[in-house]
C-alpha cells in the first residue's frame, strides 16, 4: 500500500519549502520591477560596484523607492494574499461549498459600508479612521450573520449562506445609495476601495495585519484535520470524534477576522480567496494539513504578482489590484468549471 | 454481558414523537437487526446511540458509561457508524478516507504513525479495498465506496458498529457480500453490530436477534423466528405478506402478497 497517497509531515514541509522559495523569487522580481527604471541591471551594477567599495551603491532616491515604497507594498500584498486564501479554504470547507470565498458571509459588504461612510464624512484625513470604520462594519456584520446562522444552537451552513447573501444584498443597496449621493472626488476613492487597492502600505498596517494573520492562520491550522472530516460531512465528523459545533464557531470567527482585517485595509480584492484554494486543491489534494499552508504561501505569491502587474501595466498610472485579480481570476474559474466538476 | 444499555428513551422532533419508551440491552458480540416501516424511528435510534441526537428522557450507556456528556472523541473510540453513502464536495482518496478512522485516536496536531498505517492496512485488507487506496472516492462504484466506509469504521477500532441502511444502494451481490463481511467481523473479532435495514429477509438471515419498531415503540424483540411472523409483519407494515420457512436454513422468509386493487386504493 502506497504511503505517498497520504499527507505526511515531510511532504508538507517539502511542498511548503518549495512554495516559500517561489514566494521569495516573486518578491525579488517584483522589487526589481517598476516604472522608475530601477531594474535588474541597475541594482546588479549597484551591488557589483558595492563589492569593491564596501557598501551598496545606490542613490538615496533609489533606496527610498526600493525599500520604502516597493518593499512595504510587496510585504503587504503577500500578507493580504495569504490571509484571503487561507480564509477562502476555511469557508469552502466550513460551508461545504466550492463557490464560497472569504466575502460570502457578508464581511465585504459590511466593511464597504463602513469604509464608504468614512470616505464621505471626510474621515480620511484622520489616520486609520477609514480602515477602523471598515473594520467596525465588518465585525458588526460577522456578529449579525453569526446570530442569524446560530439560531438553533448550531451553525447551519445553508442558513449561514443565505444570511450572507441577504446581508450582502442589503449592503450593496446601501453602497449604491451612498455612491449616488457622493461627490466626484469621493467617488474615485470609493471606486478604488471597492476594487481593492494595496498601494497605501505602511509599517503599522503591516504589523497589525501580520498579527491578525498569525493568530488566524495559527488557529485555523490547529483545526486542519477536523476540517478534513467536516468536508466528509458534519455528521461523519461527529461520528469520527470531532466537536463539530465548537470547531465551526472557532473557524467561523478565525476566518471572518482574517478577512475583516484584510478587507478593511485594502478594500474588496476579489477572486484570490476563491481561486487559490481550488488551484491548490487540484495540485495537492483535499487534505487541509497541506492545503492550508500551500494556499497561504501561493496566495501570497499570487497577490504580489497581481499587484506588480497593477503598478506597471500602464506606465504613469496604477490600477486597483482587484481589477487584475478579477481579470485573471474569472476566466480561470470558468476554465475550472468547464474542465472539471469543481 | 451487555455492551449497550438503553433505558426509557423518549425523543421528539419539535412536536412529533419519534421514539417512545425505548428500553433494551445489546450483548457484547451480538448481531442485532432493527427493522420497521418508514418513519418508525429506526434511524433516529441509531443517531441516538451514536450521540448525534440527545434524547429528551432516558439514558444510553455504552460499555457502562452514560454517553450524555461523553466527549465525542471518547465515544468515537467505542462506536463507529457506516452510513448509507458518503457525499464529499471535495473528494478524498480511499486511503485518506480510511485513515480518517484513526482520527479519534490522534491528538490535535499529531500525524498518523506506523501503527495507524498498520491498522488502516489491515482494515483495508479485510474489506478488500487495498487496490482502491489511491483512487478518488468520487470515481468509485457504490459497492466499492461502501467497502471503503466499512474499512474506515474498522480503522476506528470500535467495539460497536452501527449500520444505517448500509445496503440501500447496493445490488444483491454486494448486499450479500456486505452482510457476509459484517458477519465475519462479528464472529471473528467479537464486534457488536446493530444494523438498520429495510430488507427483512437479509435481517433474518444474518441477525441473531431482531427488533421490530412501530411508530417509535418496540413492537417485538427476539430471535428471527419469533419476530418475523405473518401476524407481526401484517400488523406493523399494514401489508399482506406470506411468511414461510426458508428451505435452505429454516429461517423465516417474507414474501409480499401483491393485491392489485387494494394497494392502488390506499395510495
Amino acid at each position: 500500500m502506497k504511503r505517498s497517497v497520504v499527507t505526511t509531515p515531510s511532504r508538507i514541509v517539502g511542498i511548503s519549502a518549495l512554495l516559500a522559495v517561489v514566494f521569495v523569487v516573486v518578491c525579488i522580481v517584483s522589487l526589481l520591477t517598476g516604472t522608475s527604471g530601477i531594474g535588474f541591471t541597475r541594482v546588479l551594477s549597484g551591488i557589483m560596484s558595492g563589492w569593491r567599495e564596501g557598501h551598496l551603491v545606490l542613490t538615496p532616491s533609489e533606496k527610498t523607492i526600493l525599500f520604502s515604497i516597493r518593499l512595504p507594498r510587496i510585504i503587504f500584498a503577500g500578507i493580504v494574499g495569504a490571509a484571503l486564501s487561507t480564509a477562502g479554504v476555511v469557508f469552502q470547507a466550513l460551508l461545504r461549498n466550492p463557490l464560497a470565498d472569504p466575502y460570502i458571509l457578508g464581511v465585504s459588504g459590511g466593511s464597504a459600508v463602513g469604509a464608504i461612510t468614512g470616505i464621505i464624512i471626510g474621515a480620511g484625513c484622520v489616520t486609520f479612521s477609514v480602515p477602523a470604520l471598515a473594520f467596525l462594519g465588518a465585525v458588526l456584520t460577522v456578529v449579525l450573520v453569526f446570530v442569524i446562522g446560530n439560531r438553533n444552537g448550531r451553525l447551519d451552513s445553508n442558513t449561514l449562506l443565505l444570511a450572507g447573501v441577504i446581508v450582502n444584498a442589503f449592503f450593496s443597496a446601501v453602497i449604491m445609495f451612498f455612491i449616488s449621493i457622493s461627490s466626484n472626488a469621493d467617488l474615485h476613492n470609493i471606486t478604488f476601495w471597492l476594487m481593492g487597492d494595496i498601494s497605501l502600505a505602511d509599517g503599522n498596517k503591516i504589523m497589525l495585519m501580520s498579527l491578525f494573520l498569525a493568530i488566524g492562520a495559527g488557529v485555523v491550522y490547529c483545526y486542519a484535520r477536523p476540517l478534513n472530516l467536516i468536508v466528509a460531512g458534519e455528521e461523519t465528523a461527529m461520528q469520527l470524534g470531532v466537536n463539530v459545533k465548537r470547531t465551526k464557531i472557532v473557524l467561523f470567527f478565525a476566518g471572518s477576522l482574517m478577512t475583516a482585517v484584510a478587507v478593511s485595509f485594502t478594500g474588496i480584492i476579489g477572486f484570490v480567496g476563491l481561486v487559490i484554494p481550488h488551484m491548490m486543491r487540484m495540485m495537492f489534494g483535499t487534505d487541509h494539513r497541506l492545503l492550508l499552508p500551500a494556499s497561504f504561501l501561493f496566495g501570497a505569491s499570487f497577490l504580489v504578482i497581481a499587484d506588480t502587474v497593477a503598478r506597471v501595466i500602464f506606465p504613469g498610472m496604477e490600477l486597483p489590484v482587484g481589477v487584475i485579480t478579477a481579470l485573471c481570476g474569472a476566466p480561470y474559474f470558468i476554465y475550472l468549471l468547464r474542465t472539471r466538476s469543481v | 454481558m451487555s455492551i449497550i444499555k438503553i433505558a426509557g428513551v423518549d425523543f421528539r422532533y419539535k412536536d412529533v414523537w419519534a421514539l417512545r419508551d425505548i428500553s433494551f440491552d445489546v450483548r457484547r458480540g451480538e448481531f442485532l437487526g432493527i427493522i420497521g416501516p418508514n418513519g418508525s424511528g429506526k434511524t433516529t435510534l441509531i443517531r441516538i446511540i451514536d450521540g448525534i441526537l440527545v434524547p429528551e428522557k432516558g439514558d444510553v450507556s455504552v460499555n457502562g458509561n452514560n454517553i450524555r456528556g461523553m466527549r465525542r472523541r471518547d465515544l468515537a473510540r467505542l462506536v463507529a457508524v457506516v452510513p448509507q453513502d458518503s457525499a464529499m464536495i471535495f473528494p478524498f482518496r480511499a486511503l485518506e478516507v480510511v485513515m480518517m478512522g484513526r482520527s479519534p485516536h490522534l491528538g490535535m496536531l499529531r500525524f498518523e504513525g506506523d501503527r495507524d498505517f498498520e491498522i488502516t492496512r489491515r482494515a483495508m485488507e479485510m474489506t478488500d479495498t487495498i487496490s482502491l487506496a489511491d483512487r478518488s472516492m468520487d470515481k468509485l462504484s457504490g459497492g466499492e465506496r461502501q467497502r471503503v466506509l466499512i474499512a474506515r469504521a474498522l480503522a476506528q477500532e470500535p467495539e460497536v458498529v452501527l449500520l444505517d441502511e448500509p445496503t440501500a444502494f447496493l445490488d444483491i451481490k454486494h448486499q450479500a457480500a456486505f452482510f457476509g463481511l459484517m458477519k465475519v467481523l462479528n464472529g471473528g473479532k467479537g464486534l457488536t453490530v446493530l444494523a438498520v435495514t429495510h430488507d427483512i429477509n437479509l435481517a433474518a438471515a444474518y441477525c441473531e436477534r431482531i427488533m421490530l419498531l412501530k411508530n417509535g415503540r418496540i413492537h417485538s424483540l427476539g430471535v428471527p423466528g419469533e419476530v418475523i411472523t405473518e401476524a407481526n409483519i401484517k400488523e406493523v407494515y399494514e401489508t399482506d405478506v406470506l411468511v414461510d420457512a426458508n428451505p435452505l436454513n429454516g429461517l423465516p422468509r417474507v414474501t409480499l402478497v401483491a393485491s392489485k386493487e387494494k394497494e392502488i386504493c390506499s395510495l
